[in-house]
């Protein structure tokens, strides 16, 4: 286990050493305080000359703060695809992993170890920009999304999700390819659950597994709709029941929970991955 | 497997159709400085990176301080005795050198409160104190080879693999290596040597290996593998003796050379050639150098 910890320390370290931590709370800081003042301003639109009522500001300040969130989930997916793909296949084609593994240190734990230290990044990095951004806004509007304990957990198992899928690519592939293949399958998976939403409104079964199959494959959209339901209060959920199924296509909206079977399959689906990377990095040759 | 600090059965490796080690078997006493010669390509990083399980052996068997290779709990804890220098390697240039050797002596289990004397020793031995506190990322290739050696001496391992040790190194460089081996040697540990370095072989090893294409070729101390001198005679007259209980003998117009011969023996050589009638002009003794067996095995090949 002390081994697993020294390499997750490491790979921590690296990130901090990296600077990359601080650029991305800096850009953070900046992005709250920038949306903070765009929310600020929300109060103060009119409409025919009469200001608009606070329901109104409760509605648009939740549909405001989806969009936001979106931005900041895809920083997070962004950075740890960044980070997790050369984890291992950059220790590769530096040697460093000749000089680590020929220690008493077992596969395994080389990859856990990274494992966890890029999800204490995944996890802090969620926490700290998540939690700012719904405390500015309920600073300046109070507003506070229904459920921000729920959404905070989907955008975290988005990002672990990520992150697991990049390790598992770094057994085998340079950073670079990982990182791209990884981000196209990210943007494929996203594309799919709206592909699915459009298929439940038009009733068209063979598209609708289409996105079924995406949310499976990689379930970062799937998740992602876990954390939108998560920010949707019910007067949202109303109005949008009132609008058609068509609504479901769209990206920035979850008519439901996802269901527990969704959550213990990504849940499967996580252990899975890191047992591949484990696996795969345990036969590879150094 | 015997109490040997290294031991191979048989040992392979093969990289589809390309036979990177073909049936290494060989064993190394505890506490000999062994020198494992060969070109480059010959096999000798493979052979180590299967030692140390970083590659998996095709077929045959090893063990590592009597842990064998089949068994990776015990090859795993057997590791911990071992410091290994990697050939082409970098360690993480955002770390200084003093955190490189403090995440090593924390995964070879070194007890806390001995880290910083630990590391310090070894940054000392292998002439890199005064830049431990500096960033890897700004040593040069000498300097993070000296860093490489000093977290190879962590922890005193019983045994130590040095892949070419002196390859980025000056002459003032190999020169402290060389010194550096020695002192493992006088302490007792073993030293497992890879080099194509002939003199550096030459000048510290006790054994060597000479391998070429996967294949050990010859083995043993040098008194073994460089046994008999060689001489050249020149003469008339005699063509055609037989000389065979002498050594290998090869007749060039009036030059004899003779190989494999005890030097004690030349006076006799000498006699019988004048008895058989040869007028003899010149005998020039040579002493075979490691380099000359060393290139006369590649070319046998």
């Amino acid at each position: 286990m002390s081994a697993t910890l020294v390499i997750a320390r490491l790979m921590l370290r690296e990130v901090l050493r990296r600077r990359l931590i601080l650029a991305l709370l800096a850009l953070t800081l900046v992005a709250v305080a920038l949306t903070a003042w765009g929310f600020s301003r929300i109060p103060s639109l009119s409409q025919r000359g009469v200001p608009i009522p606070e329901t109104q500001v409760r509605l648009i300040a939740s549909q405001l703060l989806i969009l936001v969130m979106f931005m900041f989930s895809n920083v997070l997916a962004l950075s740890a695809v960044f980070v997790a793909s050369p984890a291992l296949s950059g220790d590769l084609e530096s040697g460093v992993a000749l000089a680590m593994l020929s220690r008493p240190i077992t596969r395994a734990q080389y990859v856990v170890g990274k494992w966890l230290g890029l999800a204490v990044l995944v996890v802090a990095y969620a926490s700290i920009a998540a939690t700012l951004e719904m405390l500015a806004v309920n600073a300046v509007l109070g507003y506070m999304p229904p459920r921000p304990a729920e959404f905070l957990g989907f955008l975290i198992a988005e990002g672990l999700v990520l992150l697991t899928f990049g390790l598992v690519l770094s057994t085998r592939l340079s950073g670079m390819v990982g990182g791209v293949i990884a981000l196209i399958l990210f943007g494929m998976a996203w594309l799919g659950g709206i592909v699915g939403g459009i298929g439940a409104a038009f009733d068209n079964e063979i598209i609708e597994r289409v996105g079924t199959a995406t949310k499976l494959i990689l379930p970062t959209d799937g998740l992602w709709r876990g954390a939108v339901y998560a920010l949707e209060p019910a007067a949202v959920l109303a109005a949008a029941a009132g609008s058609g199924p068509a609504f479901a296509a769209n990206p920035f909206y979850a008519a439901a929970p996802p269901p527990l079977a969704y959550l213990v399959w990504c849940a499967l689906w996580l252990a899975a991955m890191l047992g591949l990377a484990i696996w795969s990095f345990s036969r590879r040759e150094i | 497997m015997t109490d040997a600090a290294i031991e191979t059965a048989d040992l392979a490796k093969r990289y589809g159709r390309l036979t990177a080690l073909a049936g290494l078997t060989m064993s190394i006493p505890r506490g000999d400085i062994f020198g494992f010669l060969g070109p480059n390509g010959a096999g000798k990083t493979t052979a180590v990176k299967l030692l140390l399980g970083l590659a998996r052996a095709t077929s045959g068997e090893a063990s590592l301080l009597g842990a064998p290779l089949s068994d990776a709990a015990a090859h795993r804890e057997a590791r911990r005795k071992v410091g290994y220098l990697p050939e082409l390697f970098r360690y993480q240039g955002w770390l200084t050198a003093r955190e490189v050797l403090g995440v090593h002596a924390e995964l070879i289990g070194l007890p806390k409160h001995e880290w910083d004397g630990e590391t310090a020793r070894v940054a000392a031995v292998a002439g890199i104190a005064e830049r431990a506190g500096d960033r890897v990322a700004t040593f040069s290739k000498g300097m993070q080879q000296r860093l490489g050696l000093a977290a190879a001496l962590l922890g005193r391992p019983e045994l130590v693999m040095l892949d070419e040790p002196t390859s980025a190194l000056d002459p003032v460089g190999r020169h402290d290596v060389r010194e550096i081996i020695r002192g493992l040697k006088a302490d007792g540990h073993t030293v497992f040597l890879n080099s194509h370095l002939l003199a550096e072989v030459e000048q510290v090893c006790d054994r060597v290996a000479i391998v070429d294409k996967g294949r050990v070729l010859a083995s043993g101390t040098f008194a073994e593998l460089l046994a008999g001198d060689t001489v050249r005679l020149r003469l008339t007259g005699c063509e055609g003796a037989d000389l065979s209980e002498f050594g290998t003998a090869d007749r060039e117009g009036e030059w004899l050379t003779v190989r494999g011969i005890s030097t004690e023996r030349i006076p006799d050589l000498v006699a019988e050639l004048i008895r058989l009638g040869a007028r003899v002009q010149s005998v020039q003794p040579m002493q075979e150098s490691l380099e000359d067996r060393f290139l006369s095995l590649l070319r046998e090949q």
